[in-house]
């Protein structure tokens, strides 16, 4: 780096140089899978789902959030919490030159999202990761982001679902990092102790340290078709083991067979089997007035009308 | 070179050893050398000194994987009477990289559980390098809800290069395993004291390590990944190591001016193989005075700050 480029503020400094990741993305793009031409928006609508091959792409966290949740207005959690470098980390690039970079490129402010919102018009608290802003890793923003969503959902006593895609813990932020899987798992305690389901959805990839703490703690755990789930990806372990690992290891098929989760669902099928697995856990409470017609009044008869979904 | 001891050790293992042969000399001739004894004793200490005031993150990073360095075993040995280890996750195997079981410390039942290394091939092999399967965080998880039922506080020791990464690992859920510990650690009725004794590796470090106080050992590192790691990740070279461990912030020193970290426990010149029983002593008065101290809290109070703890972590701004 120059000396003139040491002056220079991170916001500018990282203006220059990456001139092509700036171009917007083009209308036409290619499955990863079985190469198909998909045409862009199209694609978004189908929530990145390849129609020829059914594979399923990564979404952003507010992607995700709007494919899943009904179109009823939603309430963003902790918008504002930002991350700092208190390591001062720099490796080839500095922390913070990475952190200005990707939120430019993302457009968050970290790598995951959190919102109240409605699912099949019971209300939720939703939180989903963005692989896209540094692998989706868990640093400080991400962990206390979650547990205020996990907080939140306490207060209210509303169900939390999360969507992971995570490469694990941030390197960046070293022991912060890795004392958020012991924060988020706290939490998520909290939850369980208040009888409040909480769902994960693990999706392509879920690994490391947000593995081994909120995505496999789910109450019902769900993954996406193909995705790769594991604690150490498998490079790692080919090293260990030095020996080749067969087709489908750590694939949410492999994960199913092992009884690491509950069911594959489909992206296109996750709204409706959450909302179904909701209402076997925790009926909304309509529904149970109804079934005693004496207890009815006529106010609580609008209540269960304004949510026709939620008793489906 | 002898390997027992780190490059930058060499020079002390060299006049070690010209004072071990002066000693030798003059057990079987009487004659008198002990002033040049004590010439080479001094300079060690000052040779030691100068080395060890001066010690960089990576050197560090050695020292707490130093092969001499005492293990989890070596510390109950010297802090505990009465032990009765106990084996086995009631499932599938018993992980000797993970130790456990009940013992008196001054006279008070505890339940104690640590990784564990091997010092030879064969018991660095039996213990897996102290990297633990699934089955040794399960055996851990038994033991704590053990402790829980017969009100027992819980201290723990870690020492892992971190969780095993292999195919039976990850088909039994190593993932599953680290987080469950986390969550149940996170609300057990019982006062918890965790003690980084040496390597604190990662999520296989943290999952014996949710508690009320987190005590480390001077020369003991603590880290979400290893330098190594790190380096081969972020710099595409695992030669970068050295830069990493400076980078990664994984000291006593670091950790605690973070306030990731409770205690520091000091350890003598030359660190703690130079001498256990001191460390042990240190070590066993800080665990007594925490859990006196925890002792008195209600079990309301005790669980609500390990939370507000866990809550605290994290640096961002809003």
């Amino acid at each position: 780096m120059s000396w003139f480029q040491k002056i220079m503020s991170s916001r500018i400094r990282t203006e220059g140089g990456n001139k092509k990741k700036n171009i917007p993305e083009g209308l036409w793009g290619k499955c990863k899978s079985c190469e198909a031409v998909l045409y862009q928006p199209e694609s978004l609508k189908q929530g990145k789902v390849c129609p020829k091959c059914g594979h399923h792409d990564s979404l952003s966290g507010r992607d995700r959030i709007e494919f899943f949740l009904d179109d009823a207005p939603i309430e963003e959690i902790a918008a504002n919490v930002k991350p700092e470098d208190p390591l001062k980390f720099k490796d080839s690039k500095k922390y913070k030159d990475r952190i200005v970079a990707t939120q430019k490129s993302t457009g968050e402010n970290d790598a995951l999202v959190a919102v109240k919102g409605q699912l099949k018009g019971r209300d939720v608290v939703v939180t989903a990761f963005d692989f896209k802003y540094m692998g989706g890793s868990m640093g400080s923003v991400v962990g206390e982001k979650f547990v205020r969503a996990a907080h939140l959902a306490l207060e209210q006593g509303l169900p939390l679902i999360n969507f992971a895609a995570s490469g694990g813990a941030r390197m960046q932020e070293s022991l912060f990092s890795l004392m958020q899987m012991s924060k988020t798992a706290a939490a998520l305690k909290r939850m369980k102790m208040a009888g409040l389901p909480y769902i994960s959805v693990l999706t392509n990839p879920t690994t490391g340290g947000v593995s081994a703490s909120l995505a496999m703690l789910g109450d019902i755990n769900i993954a996406e078709p193909n995705a790769l789930i594991c604690f150490a990806g498998p490079r790692v372990i080919e090293q260990t083991v030095r020996e080749t690992l067969p087709e489908g290891f750590q694939r949410s098929e492999f994960l199913l067979e092992k009884g690491a989760i509950d069911m594959i669902v489909t992206r296109h099928d996750l709204s409706d089997r959450i909302a179904q697995i909701l209402d076997l856990l925790k009926p909304l409470p309509q529904a149970a007035v109804l079934t005693d017609e004496s207890a009815v009044e006529p106010d609580e008869i609008i209540v269960a009308d304004d949510h026709p979904k939620g008793t489906e | 070179m002898n390997t027992d001891y780190l490059d930058f050790e060499q020079p002390l293992a060299e006049l070690e050893a010209k004072i071990n042969e002066l000693q030798n000399v003059s057990d079987d001739n009487s004659i008198n050398i002990d002033e040049e004894i004590q010439r080479l004793k001094d300079k060690l200490k000052s040779k030691t000194e100068a080395i060890f005031s001066n010690l960089s993150d990576w050197q560090i990073t050695q020292l707490a994987r130093h092969p001499k360095r005492p293990y989890t075993l070596d510390y109950i040995d010297m802090m505990f009477t009465d032990f009765q280890e106990l084996h086995g996750d009631r499932a599938f195997a018993d992980d000797a990289a993970i130790v456990g079981g009940l013992a008196k410390l001054d006279g008070q039942s505890v339940m104690v559980i640590g990784h564990q290394k091997g010092r030879n091939t064969k018991t660095k092999i039996k213990r897996n390098f102290g990297m633990p399967r699934p089955e040794g965080y399960r055996k851990a998880l038994r033991l704590m809800r053990m402790a829980e039922q017969f009100d027992l506080p819980i201290l723990t020791f870690i020492d892992t290069p971190g969780a095993y990464p292999g195919i039976g690992a990850e088909e039994r859920g190593q993932s599953e395993a680290i987080a469950k510990n986390l969550e149940v650690m996170s609300h057990l009725k019982v006062p918890i004291i965790c003690t980084v004794i040496g390597e604190g590796g990662s999520g296989g470090a943290l999952a014996i390590g949710v508690g009320d106080v987190t005590l480390m050992l001077e020369y003991s590192t603590y880290s979400v990944i290893s330098p190594e790691g790190c380096a081969s990740i972020l710099w595409r070279s695992a030669e970068k190591a050295q830069d990493a461990a400076e980078a990664l912030s994984i000291t006593s020193g670091k950790l605690k001016a973070f306030g990731l970290i409770d205690e520091i426990i000091d350890e003598p010149l030359g660190s703690a193989y130079r001498d256990t029983e001191y460390v042990a002593q240190q070590l066993k008065s800080a665990i007594v005075n925490n859990l006196k101290r925890l002792r008195e809290l209600e079990q309301s109070d005790l669980i609500q700050k390990r939370y507000e703890k866990q809550m605290s972590y994290g640096a961002f701004s809003e």
